[in-house]
């Protein structure tokens, strides 16, 4: 069995998840107990007016009909429409979405260069002094409520320190770089435009650190407890009794084995992140999935939130099998089948 | 086998005498754990405090909002240590009074989501087959979105409110139990004092209660204790959106919410409040840290 079959039986795979999720989705937004319609319409609308909106959506049909036709939507790119912008929701998302991946992905790389090496030493100096102090300080920041850490280190970087701009992705005055993947600081390299490049990574850089810090203990935990165990391994023994120098031990065969179980952690923390980055988002005005989310939640506009909710189980299955195909790189023993 | 009614008993108390030498050496271990020691002081000053709170506080009326004009956005000061907000309640009281709403809101959500997650856990790993397969896509369903994202459009769906709040974590919460219940399950399923059990006839049900699930507690409840920080933690950031807990409650996320206006300059609004989360979360989750070891002695070697 080879790679692209694997593959292609694994996204198939997706299919009856993603089946159900969209079962998940629109139980809730069937939970509804209010009347989203009434609430969109406002507090004037005649039940004429009530009457033709919910014609519109689709809502006076009987229940298996609308999720057929929900279901059938998601398929073709129909993912509805906002009750309140009247905007489709599938372009939104589009918009939204590269914004929310920027902010991850740099939050899901600063954890990692700063969570695997914490973890590495606390494997190294085991139970010693900078053990500890990697411990209590990933306890330490992963306990802080990344919203109100969020308001603090906006203050501290974009107003006393004056380093960082204070919100949004960039200035008013400059001008978005051509979209091509709709992630500025890929888009600007690919313009060749380095000024809007070092001006999107400041913008980004404060968000993301503070995003960062919810994935730094698991995934200095992991690290540590996977490096432990490789340690210990016969191979190590007899590496250091045939004199090769320790670092080299660590960081050429260790590192790469313990590697495999910090892959799946920080693909997870992925994830996670860009759940979080939800809270992150609406302090540092950060246009993104996230404050989509909060408008649209706050609102009970039911269809975008159907929406995020969808998306966000695509990405994680992506990711999943994404994370698989890395272990693979990493461990030449696994084989897909 | 003279004396087959003391016999009976005497291996009762052999087996009860066991599991108290694992609990004794778990504490011992866990006392012997400096940060999770701390963890549990700080947890229990937490309790006190909430206990406490009505005397502890010196305006407790003010958690249900009672208003001050004359006091509004006042600093730090003798009378009111942690400032006051926009409306002149103090925000020292507020957080005191807030301390049993968070423990409350923890309490529920990791109970509901345990009953849940274990209920389906055990029935998943114990009857195995399809309705194992069932199961476990519904709970791999729930997994594929991140619990944060399906907390918020269930609470959004239910509508604005702290029960709504706890109700929808609740719901997300749940599938991290089942997982773990059932690979306990699993394993405990097969062993030879089930069959046992099995062989002189007990039923299904008194095989999973009385049988597996004591065995499979204590991962349970750690889980529970890890977890607790948390679900307070996802329960305030419902209420700082604004879907969580309504004013006047002394909720502290909403808390934070309503001082968010008034940052950075009048900074203690906000602040105080998230100090308080913060305390919370960590106390939890250094006591978790320390159970972890105790059960899982390879996590930390």
């Amino acid at each position: 069995m080879n790679l692209r079959f694997y593959l292609l039986r694994r996204i198939a795979l997706i299919v009856p998840t993603l089946i159900g999720l969209s079962i998940l989705t629109f139980s809730i937004a069937r939970l509804v107990p209010g009347d989203p319609v009434g609430l969109a319409a406002g507090p004037q609308a005649t039940a004429e007016i009530k009457e033709a909106l919910r014609r519109e959506f689709g809502l006076d049909q009987p229940l298996p009909v609308q999720y057929i036709n929900y279901m059938a939507g998601l398929f073709r790119g129909d993912w509805g429409q906002s009750l309140y912008t009247r905007r489709d929701v599938l372009p939104d998302l589009r918009t939204f979405w590269p914004a929310t991946l920027e902010l991850t992905t740099i939050a899901v790389i600063i954890a990692t260069l700063l969570g695997v090496p914490a973890g590495v030493i606390s494997a190294m100096y085991r139970n010693r002094l900078p053990d500890h102090i990697a411990r209590i300080l990933s306890l330490f920041f992963v306990s802080f409520p990344a919203f109100w850490l969020a308001m603090i280190f906006q203050t501290w970087f974009g107003r006393d320190l004056g380093m960082f701009p204070i919100n949004k992705r960039l200035p008013v005055l400059v001008a978005p770089p051509a979209t091509t993947t709709g992630l500025f600081l890929i888009d600007s390299l690919i313009q060749l435009d380095f000024e809007t490049f070092l001006i999107s990574l400041k913008h980004i850089f404060v968000p993301s650190l503070v995003l960062s810090f919810s994935a730094f203990a698991s995934i200095t935990r992991i690290t540590r407890a996977s490096m432990v165990e490789a340690l210990e391994k016969d191979f190590v023994r007899m590496e250091r009794a045939i004199g090769i120098p320790y670092r080299i031990i660590i960081f050429k065969y260790v590192l790469r084995n313990a590697f495999i179980a910090t892959i799946t952690v920080i693909s997870l923390n992925f994830g996670w992140l860009m759940a979080g980055a939800i809270l992150i988002e609406t302090i540092f005005d950060w246009p993104g999935l996230g404050l989509y989310a909060v408008h649209a939640s706050l609102s009970l506009d039911f269809q975008p939130i159907m929406g995020i909710a969808f998306l966000y189980g695509v990405v994680f299955s992506l990711i999943n099998i994404l994370t698989d195909m890395v272990y693979g790189m990493l461990d030449p023993r696994i084989r897909y089948g | 086998m003279a004396e087959p009614g003391k016999g009976k008993s005497s291996k009762r108390n052999e087996a009860r005498s066991a599991r108290w030498e694992n609990i004794a050496r778990g504490l011992y271990r866990f006392r012997s754990n400096r940060l999770s020691m701390i963890g549990l002081l700080m947890l229990i000053f937490i309790l006190l405090v909430a206990i406490f709170a009505p005397v502890i506080a010196p305006y407790p009326e003010d958690a249900a909002g009672k208003t001050r004009v004359m006091a509004r956005l006042q600093p730090p000061s003798e009378d009111f240590v942690f400032g006051t907000d926009k409306i002149g309640r103090d925000i020292f009281s507020r957080v005191v009074m807030g301390t049993g709403l968070a423990l409350q809101v923890g309490t529920v959500i990791i109970l509901l989501a345990t009953s849940i997650g274990v209920t389906i856990g055990a029935i998943s790993g114990y009857a195995g087959g399809w309705v194992d397969d069932i199961l476990m896509r519904i709970t791999d369903i729930f997994l594929t979105v991140p619990a944060l994202v399906l907390a918020i459009a269930i609470s959004a769906a239910l509508g604005k409110g702290i029960i709504n709040a706890m109700i929808g974590i609740s719901l997300v919460w749940w599938p991290g139990f089942a997982r773990l219940t059932r690979s306990l399950v699993l394993s405990l399923r097969e062993e030879p004092f089930v069959e046992a059990a099995y062989g002189i006839g007990a039923g299904h049900m008194r095989i999973i209660f009385r049988h597996i699930l004591p065995n499979a507690v204590s991962p349970i409840i750690i889980k529970m204790t890890t977890d607790f920080g948390f679900a307070v933690l996802t329960a305030a950031a419902l209420g700082f959106i604004g879907l969580g807990a309504q004013p006047p409650t002394p909720e502290w996320g909403a808390m934070i919410n309503d001082g968010r206006r008034y940052f950075p300059d009048e900074w203690w609004i906000a602040t105080f409040p998230g100090l308080a989360i913060w305390l919370m979360v960590f106390s939890w989750n250094l006591i978790g840290d320390g159970l972890r070891d105790v059960l899982d002695p390879r996590a930390r070697r």
